[in-house]
């Protein structure tokens, strides 16, 4: 890319940029911004009303849910520059993508690069369109780092597959409508006799107990398969070969979690205007706790670094490479700056940091939201690779 | 003397018996989940008192065993290590030793007996927002008919809920930060104008803020000198300090060895966790953390005992130690057990949720830094 074309580019995206940001405050509507904190929650605290619908229809109908993808299945049809563009804008205004979850992060650009003709029709219009909910059936109670060691079976019925085990720390199972699952087809080989298959959540046999975590939320379940017949034509890929297909989505993943909406949730101001109004400050306006301060300032400077290795990583897509071993670089980073951030969140607001049960006279809802988030978070550097 | 006596010893045995066979972790999660206000089981604490571990602080003369802090501290190390949940850092050590320091004989005589056997529960009520600030204290007692008569705050007074009489830090003179004018008084809980509301907190246990409009004690109510309470608050502050790293010592050697079981056990990639290297060194890590802080708890407890020049130096030490390691031994428990480690199922969370809430307890690891400087004139 010589000089010129790069300027021109540039150009163009700020010009793109400035069409997004007036789009979404044009369509965002006015009352779904104090329902912010509720959509970073988790399910139960979701969204709903005439309101949430139009917002969600909006987007849908501009196909910014998933900017990147290709118009005919629902998606903007934008360059991967002007999808992420997009995506920050969202936040950017106050707002946010209605278009969340797994079918859009993670097993939509798998099958755009793995399914074919048949499912990606089948599928990724509906994922693009906001109407199914998909979970991620990886985990198993003996196979977790060591994903490669699952035993849910799915045996070869002739017209189906028999699909018969336990998957574990199943995030969203209970809402949703469609397990993307690895199984073993083929116990011989390790590695290869996984198979990539699609499995209807409805579909008999199917039982999920839901698990309560230390933040006292639901967010994952077990998810039991007896007998469970799965069409043919939802195997994804080459029988046995499934595993290239599972670290493809597990890069989507690692990808995703560095833009998790749940680590927005709590208390959202930088951590020095909060310190500032929680512990106060000295004579010369610096927060009254220097030993406090300091490891603030650390933590932000840390922030930045990863900030700019970001944007490293961005200039690095638009070059033209996708994913790489540096989302899990990205990823590991993330994830312990973040807890960091709610060590060091939950120690400026003291005892006011500690509290349980809902919000009220004593605990004003953004504290009671990052202690949730104190918790639920501990599990980044668990799920989507352990560090 | 950094080893235990044969007494301490024998006590420890007992302690460690009596948690295993009496209190797994199980019975506190029974008494979570029945949402007792108070946040513990009258059973359990019954059962302590029964021991004799609610008066091991105090005088022989009034109904106790005078063991000491030393002995105090391991039991409540003992207590941690299954997050066994009782009213003994609030009441046999914080309000105990206000009385057995400062109280008057009738303080010591109607109160102390019923501390030591378990009959009545005592509280501190020191700070007023939500971080240990001693030096603030602002609720105000003005003199009033020969006594006097409280008006102001409390928060997050620890035991408050179960509490029969509170230990209450007030200013009759002065303004907050002023080291003089800061005086002690013992308050019934069931005092006219003193009204009790709870604090949820994530370890269940029971907090409350207290409000006093204009309670009316007399003069007899004074613990220690009028005026001058601000050194007596430092000595009783600096024993249930001590006590609170002592707990928090139990609870992050339990951490560490619930993880270690752990890594004996679970098996990845065909071999036990435990054989991997990674693990292996963020477990000598932690090793080593807890052989650092142990030492810390051990010296402060035993200046106490010995009513040593430096005891505040090192309470602040091992708080400041405690608070550190406790937090690091809770997050790699979790993190080293996975996912189950995130269940609620599991008994990670217990420990890490104690373990936060003690570290802001009288004192964070800043406050204590803080302290230690200014004490070492740093
Ligand atoms: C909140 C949350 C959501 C999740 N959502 C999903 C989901 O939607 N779908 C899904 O399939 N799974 C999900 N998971 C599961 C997650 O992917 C697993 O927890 C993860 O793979 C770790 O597996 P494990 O829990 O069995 O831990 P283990 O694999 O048993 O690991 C235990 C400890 O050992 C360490 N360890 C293991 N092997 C090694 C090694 N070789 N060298 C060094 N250390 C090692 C680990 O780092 C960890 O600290 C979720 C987990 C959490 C916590």
């Amino acid at each position: 890319m010589d000089s010129l074309t790069e300027v021109d580019d540039t150009r163009r995206l700020a010009a793109f940029r400035d069409e997004a940001l007036a789009w979404i405050e044009a369509n965002f509507p006015e009352s779904l911004k104090t329902k912010l904190e509720e959509y970073f929650q988790n399910m139960p605290r979701y969204p709903d009303g005439p309101d949430w619908a139009l917002w969600k229809q909006r987007v849908r109908d501009k196909g910014w849910g998933t900017p990147g993808w290709p118009k005919e299945f629902g998606g903007g049809g934008l360059s991967t520059p002007e999808a992420r563009i997009v995506l920050q804008a969202f936040t950017d205004c106050g707002a946010f993508n209605p278009m969340t979850g797994m079918g859009t992060s993670m097993l939509g650009p798998t099958l755009l690069e793995h399914g074919n003709a048949e499912q990606k029709k089948q599928h990724l219009t509906r994922v693009s369109r906001g109407e199914v909910r998909w979970c991620q059936g990886y985990s198993e109670p003996g196979a977790g780092s060591d994903l490669a060691g699952l035993q849910t079976k799915a045996e070869d019925k002739g017209d189906h597959y028999l699909v018969n085990g336990q998957k574990i720390w199943t995030s969203g199972s209970r809402f949703a409508d469609w397990c993307f699952c690895l199984v073993r087809t083929d116990p011989r080989s390790k590695h290869d006799g996984i198979s990539f298959l699609l499995i209807d959540m409805k579909t008999p046999g199917v039982e999920v107990r839901p698990i309560r975590t230390i933040s006292g939320e639901s967010p994952f379940s077990e998810v039991f398969f007896t007998d469970v017949k799965v069409p043919k034509e939802n195997l994804v890929g080459k029988l046995n070969k499934g595993w290239t297909i599972a670290k493809r989505l597990l890069q989507f993943e690692r990808n995703a979690t560095n833009t998790n909406r749940r680590q927005l949730a709590g208390d959202t101001r930088p951590l020095n205007e909060i310190a500032r109004a929680y512990v106060g400050v000295d004579d010369q306006g610096r927060i009254a706790d220097p030993d406090l301060r300091q490891r603030i300032v650390r933590h932000m400077m840390e922030f930045r670094s990863l900030r700019l290795m970001q944007q490293r990583m961005l200039d690095e897509t638009k070059a033209g490479q996708g994913p790489s071993e540096f989302t899990s670089v990205a990823k590991n980073a993330r994830a312990r700056i973040q807890q960091e951030r709610e060590e060091l969140l939950i120690e400026i607001f003291g005892q006011q940091g500690l509290g349980w049960g809902a919000a009220g006279d004593q605990f004003k809802q953004t504290e009671i939201d990052t202690t949730r988030a104190f918790f639920s978070n501990k599990a980044m550097t668990i799920f989507s690779g352990t560090t | 003397m950094s080893l235990l006596t044969d007494e301490q010893v024998m006590l420890r045995d007992s302690a460690r018996g009596w948690v295993k066979a009496n209190a797994p972790v199980g019975a506190f999660r029974k008494m979570r989940d029945g949402g007792n206000p108070k946040g513990f089981d009258d059973a359990t604490f019954k059962a302590i008192a029964g021991m004799g571990w609610t008066g091991v602080v105090i005088p022989e003369a009034h109904g106790g065993s005078e063991f000491g802090y030393r002995s105090i501290g391991v039991v409540l190390e003992e207590l941690g290590r299954n997050v066994v949940a009782a009213p003994l850092i609030g009441s046999a050590v914080g309000a105990a030793s206000a009385l057995a320091l400062g109280g008057t004989k009738a303080q010591k005589r109607d109160w102390l007996p019923k501390i030591a056997d378990g009959t009545a529960i005592g509280a501190l009520a020191v700070d007023e927002g939500p971080r240990h600030a001693p030096d603030r204290i602002a609720l105000a007692a003005t003199p009033k008919g020969g006594g006097y008569a409280l008006s102001g705050g409390k928060t997050f007074v620890m035991e408050g809920m179960a509490a029969d009489m509170f230990v209450v830090a007030a200013r009759t003179g002065g303004k907050a930060g002023d080291g003089t004018g800061v005086t002690l008084f013992l308050m019934p809980a069931g005092a006219r104008g003193l009204s009790r509301k709870r604090r949820e907190l994530m370890d269940s246990r029971g907090y409350a803020d207290l409000t006093f409009g204009d309670v009316e004690v007399g003069a007899d109510a004074v613990i220690g000198k009028a005026g001058e309470g601000k050194a007596l608050l430092d000595k009783v502050l600096d024993r249930t300090t001590a006590a609170v790293a002592a707990e928090q010592m139990g609870l992050a050697q339990q951490a560490f060895e619930t993880t270690i079981d752990y890594m004996k056990t679970r098996v990845q990639f065909g071999q036990l966790i435990g054989s991997f290297q990674a693990l292996q060194h963020r477990a000598a890590y932690l090793f080593t953390a807890l052989q650092l802080a142990r030492p810390t708890i051990d010296a402060a407890l035993q200046a106490i005992d010995e009513d040593a020049p430096d005891v505040s130096e090192l309470v602040s030490l091992a708080k400041a130690t405690a608070n550190d390691v406790v937090n690091y031994a809770t997050r790699e428990m979790i993190q080293l057990h996975g996912g189950i480690g995130m269940t609620d199922a599991h008994d990670a969370g217990f420990y890490i949720k104690r373990a936060r809430v003690l570290e802001a307890a009288f004192g964070n690891s800043a406050y204590h830094r803080e302290r230690y400087a200014r004490l070492i004139g740093a």
